[in-house]
């Protein structure tokens, strides 16, 4: 556990080798993966080179990213009203999600009347349920909200479920003999044992209601009243903007990416003191 | 220091009375058939057994944790559970909070706050040699250092009677010592009642001033011995004949509990 500096350290060939083996590893983890992208997009660019492509066809990489820069007004107000749609739908399926579990968590028979129905409402392709909440709701943008809450809150509501029934038994009886009320139980043993689980739910969800969001926008959207990333892909596909499409989907692909990113580093940031899941190994 | 009540049966006023206590699981299996046992302020009474002998079982149902299917605890004097601790075979604490948030848990769960449970917490703490860890995570301390927590959350509510289901039996040796001789201290100055689970003959004829000796299939008492040795029981009571001699004993009854325990229908000896 304490810090060594190894370089004073006489190392046996085995121990050095696992420390080079390490290192190597660590460079790798991030070298390998951006080393491939850029083979892929310098491969991308060569085949519209020898092919001579059409760029409404397949656009180059450079034209790609000039028109992100010329387009940039555009594409990121679009990507504010997409995000705004993803974050809300994700604070609501949190909300949701969470609320719906620990009511479920006051009675196994509660749990038992509802669960599937939450489940239901998961597997039912959202593209199908759209239609009605289209003749339902007026609202454009409680329509797209409800979309993404829908496609969002199940992993939420699965994952805290299963972390708030996951309590060690003897902490239960701990509780117990310790005269703890059921909101006490609920408060210091129940929720913070969760914590792990939700997280983990949160993450998948986080990506989730980023999707949620454009497919609900691609279904609205032909109705031509939202201007999210998703009607952005469709106008340009109408007419024929290939760089503009593409620009639009690294922007979305990107977004996906940074909210994994941020909610991992928030489970992270939590669960580091306690959790085996965000230890370093120790030998 | 007061000295821990003497042996001498009778002396000590009568805490906890077991008449007749049976308990039959839904499956059918008989954990225990008509135990009868006197517990008297001040004892520290060691139950005895192999395992399936239902001295767990026992424990719980003293604790409130499960109801007798027959039988009756008899209480005397006004108790109620929180004049109860209970220490578990693992040290069962909550991973994501400190030691201090652990030993503050019992008196946070009756609405004290922590600046009022402060000195209680803090002295506990101190009680188990554990002063300095307030901020460590569990996950942060040995496994010794686990127990000490345990035993203090347990013990920071000051409750009358503690009941421990074989606290030690996951530790290594010299750990167990040190914490049979920390147990005995604080059991000493503190004078409350102690029931403790164990399989291990040593460690209840070195802590006990009674070994209550159980039998299995069903589980019933087999035969009580008591443990006249003085207190303060240290090293030299470990190493001395008298200690062996008992600890002969003990495991001389031990042996026919576990030979009449074996019915027909069991793995024999």
């Amino acid at each position: 556990m304490t810090a060594i500096d190894q370089s004073s350290l006489t190392l046996d060939p085995e121990e050095a080798g696992r420390v080079r083996q390490e290192r190597l590893e660590r460079i790798g983890r991030w070298v390998l993966p951006l080393a491939i992208m850029i083979l892929a997009i310098w491969f991308w660019d060569r085949v519209c080179v020898w092919n001579e492509i059409p760029k409404y066809i397949l656009p180059r990489p450079g034209v790609v990213l000039q028109t992100l820069y010329d387009d940039a007004g555009l594409l990121f107000s679009s990507l504010l009203v997409t995000l705004r749609i993803t974050f809300l739908s994700l604070l609501l399926a949190v909300i949701g999600g969470v609320g719906l579990a620990v009511l479920f968590a006051q009675s196994k028979w509660v749990e038992m009347s509802f669960f599937p129905f939450a489940i239901v409402l998961q597997v039912t392709p959202i593209v199908a349920i759209f239609p009605l909440i289209n003749i339902y709701v007026n609202n454009q943008t409680v329509k797209l909200l409800l979309c993404a809450w829908i496609v969002a809150f199940f992993p939420i509501l699965s994952n805290t479920t299963l972390g708030l029934n996951s309590v060690d038994r003897n902490l239960r009886d701990m509780f117990k003999l310790n005269g703890a009320t059921h909101w006490q139980q609920l408060r210091y043993l129940r929720l913070p044992a969760a914590m792990p689980y939700f997280l983990g739910g949160l993450k998948i969800a986080g990506g989730l209601s980023l999707i949620g969001a454009v497919v609900a926008e691609f279904v609205a959207g032909a109705q031509g009243q939202s201007s999210g990333l998703a009607s952005r892909i469709i106008e340009a596909g109408y007419r024929l903007n290939a760089p503009r499409l593409f620009a639009a989907l690294i922007l979305i692909s990107l977004t996906g990416i940074l909210i994994f990113l941020v909610l991992s580093l928030v489970s992270h940031l939590i669960l580091r003191r306690w959790h085996e899941s965000a230890l370093k190994q120790e030998r | 220091m007061a000295q821990a009540p003497m042996t001498a049966s009778g002396e000590s006023p009568m805490l906890l009375a077991l008449r007749h206590v049976g308990k039959v699981f839904s499956n059918g299996v008989t954990a225990l058939s008509d135990v009868d046992l006197a517990i008297r302020e001040g004892d520290f009474l060691s139950l005895l057994g192999p395992s399936g002998c239902g001295k767990s079982t026992a424990l719980r149902l003293i604790a409130g944790l499960s109801t007798p299917t027959s039988g009756v605890l008899d209480w005397r004097g006004s108790i109620d559970r929180s004049n109860i601790g209970f220490v578990f075979q693992e040290p069962t604490l909550l991973p994501w909070a400190d030691v201090f948030d652990n030993v503050w848990l019992p008196l946070r769960l009756k609405g004290i706050s922590r600046a009022k449970a402060m000195p209680a917490v803090t002295e506990m703490l101190a009680r188990v040699h554990l002063t300095g860890f307030e901020n460590a995570v569990p996950r942060e301390l040995s496994g010794g250092m686990k127990m000490r927590v345990s035993i203090a959350r347990a013990m920071v509510t000051k409750p009358r009677i503690l009941l421990m289901d074989e606290p030690f039996a996951a530790l290594d040796e010299i750990t167990r010592f040190k914490l049979n001789n920390d147990l005995l201290e604080l059991w000493q100055d503190e004078r409350f009642t102690v029931v403790f689970v164990t399989h291990s003959v040593f460690e209840s004829v070195f802590l006990s001033n009674r070994v209550v000796v159980m039998a299995a299939r069903p589980g019933r008492v087999h035969a009580e011995l008591a443990i006249d040795a003085a207190y303060p029981r240290d090293e030299v009571f470990r190493t001395s004949p008298d200690y062996a001699a008992l600890c002969r004993q003990a495991s001389d009854i031990l042996v026919n509990a576990i030979n009449t325990s074996a019915g027909p229908h069991h793995d024999g000896h």
